[in-house]
């Protein structure tokens, strides 16, 4: 018999496989993977209850480092493997890991579905604005005028932005993060694995190989604290180095703007405050991009709806508390004849 | 149920003679949006009910509502019914009842000379005609001259006998098809009983529009019995077939398919999950298993056909059996997941409703021309079981050998239907699920020793495990994997392995499939044997027992495993001088028999999108094997 014992906490470690990592020594990737770790660790998740699916690509590797279960499937279509996953077992706990080729070139029409039928899964959508497995191509995610093996004089493609486009799915939570913020990443994981749904979290990731300091302007410990705001849902929307600038809605525009407590009559309470469940205000604070405004980080649209494997499994149990099917009475409705 | 004629029923005398005949071809045709479709359906049934055999063949324009009166929107119903056992669904039709110019210039060439054309006048006009493409009226040249005419406005007749009921002018020429099938009851000495039935549920019992439906039935089926039906049209009585004792019932492809599924499943002891995208003429399978859900089947309508079969792949690694279902197009949009699914040694079941290509190609007509793809159509070496349906109930059976291989072997299965299968119906003697001997699988849950790689010493198949499963946390994917512990592995040596390991355990299914039978003729060989697979069945089986009778030393042989195949078939063909594959294709069950055998092999092949005659399957053995 077995006797019941309260398992012993795991560790960060003990999410970490026995494979050798190979991602290039200094990708972001190993950051995220080992915040990853961590946020699991402490919310107490069970490694056999945890499933990670990816499609293909740097990031897609992510589940062979996991000591969990995992699949590492084809390219672009994770999401429909991971939806086809929690359509059979509700209860895994299911993540889905993707790059920015991966999940907005190839697969979009994928992530597109997963996050408007609202799967409960969590998303990680690692942006590095560069295709890294195939060495170097320019990316959805690429701004324009990126050079790269094919785009000699510079990409011409006008980029995607991932949390619009997630907005625009009418996902119900969206984040974003940077590979190298452990603690933000941690927060964002847990809040992502406690919604009820597909929580979509974007983390920019420096690949550097291809794309090193793509996002240095606003990632560089001298730059963040002024290129980069942390929402909290609740409190007002300020940042900065001396903690004095925050987000308005312009006089007589439908637009925010950044102005500084106490220059120009600015007093703290003209600062927003950061509401989660507001989809509009989401959609103005993902789309913010340096010089100019600062990056969006944090829970930035959180407003839970019920989950699409949910709905399905009251459906099936609904049909079936009406009377289990019998396949021999069945084949016998309708129209039938005796031959004696 | 067993509804014999009851002349007391709609005011029939027995007055009008009734002549005994084997067999009978009927074709309704119309416009796409006059029911024929149900006029067929409903004479099915009935047909069935009073104890004939039959097969039918839907036959219908991809357009939903095509503008009125053309040629291109003209959808037809072929029933073929007798008191011998009925295995195609009849090369000429007898009688072709045509409801307006364009089902009449399609179809008339079609129909045996001397046959009967059933023509509504009501629907001759000018504006038709033209539509037609007839320059003079048919009836009033020699176009019509070697055939009987019957000519009737129906039109007309079913106004008149609606007109006591509160519907549209629209609805009461809507049951145009119902008067229609009075008059079609009544020539082969059915009763009107069934329909009135079916009409009252489906348009609610006493409304109006049942009841203008039901007096359009009877009026069409008085009509004939109150001699206003010229001496032309012999009232016919086909005998009751002698079918073995049992509960029977009428089937469809598509609906044996489907049930099938859900038997395999039972018998594996699975929860089904159905991942599908709609397409011509795969989609009635997503309907029908959606209204099983009290089965325990869930059924996903995916957003596309590559996430329809990733889904069925994230739903069997999950646990449990994850099915697709599509028709070539979409087939070709799953082919590189079902590379993953090989490739992880997962159970998967991929049903191809064939129909022409290539592309779109001719999406409600049939074709057997995805043999290529489904047994050889994939990135790398990735051999995979094809199995074959030959006949609407025959899907039963198929569907339920593919669930059995696939979680057996732990491999993606194709199941190959076709559009004529999928649409066209026959009588079934109902099986009952203990008939069949069940293979429960059980999910590995024993830690020790657990490597996600190792396998079964006598299938080869690899331990089928559930997320979920304390303490066998594992990995895959489409990387090629070390054999045995499936991690990431580029050693050229364990490819060359993994790769020998797939295909013996592909091939080694051959031992577990019945050896290949003769289904007509002599097993120990002969002038000919003609090979066939999938729907050719009915003719290529008449054709070969009309040979034979005429003394021909032919043999029919019928492959539902199109791989592995059977391990004694090419010894089998060996024994006969000649081998003839007859195929709705340019040759790809030819080729590939040739690529195994290397025997000298001939085909009969044809694609014009309709199946395959008994008369051409006859000729071309005759053209091939003398008296």
């Amino acid at each position: 018999m077995n006797v019941q014992v309260e398992p012993a906490k795991l560790k960060a470690k003990d999410f970490a496989s026995d494979q050798e990592v190979r991602w290039c020594p200094g990708c972001g990737d190993y950051a995220i993977l080992k915040a990853v770790q961590v946020a699991l660790a402490e919310m107490g998740a069970e490694p056999d209850n945890t499933v990670f699916v990816s499609g293909i690509g740097c990031a897609a590797r992510f589940p062979y480092y996991m000591a969990t279960y995992g699949f590492h499937t084809i390219h672009g279509r994770a999401p429909a493997v991971a939806t086809g996953v929690k359509l059979a077992n509700p209860d895994l706990d299911v993540w889905v890991v993707s790059g920015d080729g991966d999940a907005l070139s190839i697969g979009g029409n994928h992530l597109l579905h997963v996050l408007r039928r609202n799967v409960d899964v969590q998303f990680l959508l690692f942006n590095n604005e560069i295709y890294g497995l195939t060495k170097g191509q320019y990316s959805p995610t690429s701004k324009v005028g990126q050079k790269s093996p094919s785009t000699p004089q510079g990409s011409i493609d006008a980029p995607v932005d991932a949390c619009t486009f997630a907005l625009g799915c009418n996902a119900r939570f969206v984040a974003r993060g940077i590979d190298i913020q452990a603690k933000n990443l941690g927060h964002i994981f847990k809040r992502a694995r406690d919604h009820k749904g597909a929580s979509f979290v974007e983390i920019i990731q420096n690949c550097i190989v291809f794309n090193d300091n793509a996002f240095a302007h606003f990632t560089e410990k001298s730059a963040a604290e002024d290129t980069q705001i942390h929402v909290v849902h609740g409190e007002r929307l300020i940042f900065g180095a001396e903690g004095n600038k925050g987000l308005r809605i312009k006089p007589g525009a439908f637009e925010l703007e950044v102005v500084t407590i106490g220059e120009g009559g600015v007093t703290e309470q003209d600062i927003l405050f950061h509401d989660e469940t507001n989809r509009v205000l989401a959609g103005l604070l993902v789309s913010m991009k340096p010089p100019e405004m600062p990056v969006a980080l944090g829970v930035i649209y959180c407003d839970p709806a019920p989950s699409y494997e949910a709905a399905v499994r009251e459906q099936v149990e609904a049909a079936k508390s009406k009377g289990l099917g019998d396949l021999d009475v069945l084949l016998r409705s309708g129209n039938t004849w005796t031959v004696t | 149920m067993n509804l014999q004629a009851d002349p007391s029923k709609n005011g029939i005398s027995e007055t009008a003679s009734v002549s005994d005949t084997e067999s009978i071809v009927v074709r309704f045709a119309g416009d796409s949006g006059d029911g024929v479709q149900l006029l067929g359906g409903q004479f099915s049934q009935a047909t069935a009910l009073d104890h004939n055999s039959l097969a039918t063949f839907p036959d219908f324009p991809a357009e939903i509502r095509a503008p009125t009166g053309t040629t291109y929107g003209v959808s037809a119903f072929q029933i073929k019914f007798g008191s011998r056992e009925v295995k195609t669904s009849g090369d000429t039709p007898d009688v072709l009842v045509a409801l307006n110019p364009a089902a009449l210039k399609v179809n008339y060439k079609d129909v045996r000379t001397g046959g009967l054309i059933v023509l509504d006048t009501g629907s001759f006009t000018a504006r038709n005609l033209k539509k037609a493409g007839f320059d003079v009226d048919p009836r009033e040249d020699d176009t019509l001259g070697e055939y009987k005419t019957l000519e009737i406005d129906i039109s007309t007749l079913t106004l008149e006998a609606t007109k006591p009921f509160e519907v549209t002018q629209k609805e009461a020429l809507r049951a145009k098809n119902m008067w229609t099938l009075g008059l079609v009851y009544w020539m082969y000495d059915r009763t009107t009983e069934a329909t009135e039935k079916f009409i009252a549920l489906k348009f609610g019992v006493n409304s109006p529009v049942a009841n203008a439906n039901i007096a359009a039935l009877r009026a069409g089926h008085v009509y004939g019995e109150t001699a206003e039906v010229s001496g032309d049209v012999q009232r016919t009585h086909v005998a009751e077939v002698e079918f073995a004792p049992g509960e029977y019932r009428l089937v469809t492809g598509a609906e044996a398919l489907s049930w099938g599924l859900a038997a395999g499943c039972q018998l594996a002891g699975l929860d089904m999950t159905f991942c599908s995208y709609p397409i011509t003429p795969s989609s009635p399978i997503l309907h029908i298993l959606s209204r099983l859900k009290n089965f325990g089947i869930t059924t996903f309508q995916a957003e596309d056909e590559i996430a329809a079969a990733c889904s069925a792949i994230g739903a069997s690694y999950a646990g449990n059996m994850g099915i697709t279902a599509s028709s070539g197009p979409g087939i070709a949009l799953k082919t590189e997941a079902i590379g993953l699914a090989i490739s992880t040694e997962l159970p998967l079941i991929i049903v191809d409703t064939q129909r022409a290509g290539p592309s779109t190609g001719l999406p409600t007509k049939t074709e057997q021309s995805d043999l290529f793809l489904t047994v050889w159509g994939r990135n790398g070496d990735a051999p995979m079981p094809v199995v074959s349906a030959r006949s609407p109930s025959d899907c039963f059976d198929t569907a339920i050998e593919a669930v059995r291989l696939a979680t057996k072997y732990m491999t993606p299965v194709f199941l190959l239907s076709d559009g004529y299968i999928a649409n066209a119906a026959e009588p079934w003697l109902i099986p009952s699920l203990s008939d069949y001997e069940a293979f429960p699988v059980t999910h590995r849950t024993e830690p020790e020793g657990f490597l996600p790689f190792s396998r079964d010493e006598k299938t080869l198949a690899r331990p089928w495990v559930k997320p979920g499963t304390p303490g066998l946390m594992h990995r895959i994917g489409g990387i090629e994997k070390a054999d045995g512990t499936g991690n990431i592995s580029y050693d050229p040596n364990n490819h060359q392995k993994m790769t020998n390991l797939r295909t013996a355990k592909i091939d080694g299914i051959a031992k577990d499939i019945p050896l290949q039978s003769v289904e007509l003729g002599n097993e120990t060989g002969g002038d000919l044997a003609v090979v066939g697979w999938g729907s050719t069945y009915g003719p290529i089986n008449r054709a070969v027992a009309n040979v034979l009778e005429a003394g021909l030393s032919v043999s029919h042989i019928h492959l539902r495993h199109v791989w592995p195949l059977p391990s004694n078939l090419i010894e089998l063909l060996s024994k006969f001088d000649k081998v003839l594959v007859a195929e709705m294709n340019n040759g790809q069950l030819l080729t590939f028999l040739r690529s195994q055998t290397r025997q000298d092999i001939e085909g009969h092949l044809k694609v014009t999108g309709q199946p395959l005659t008994i008369r051409e399957v006859e000729d071309a053995i005759k053209a091939r094997v003398r008296n």
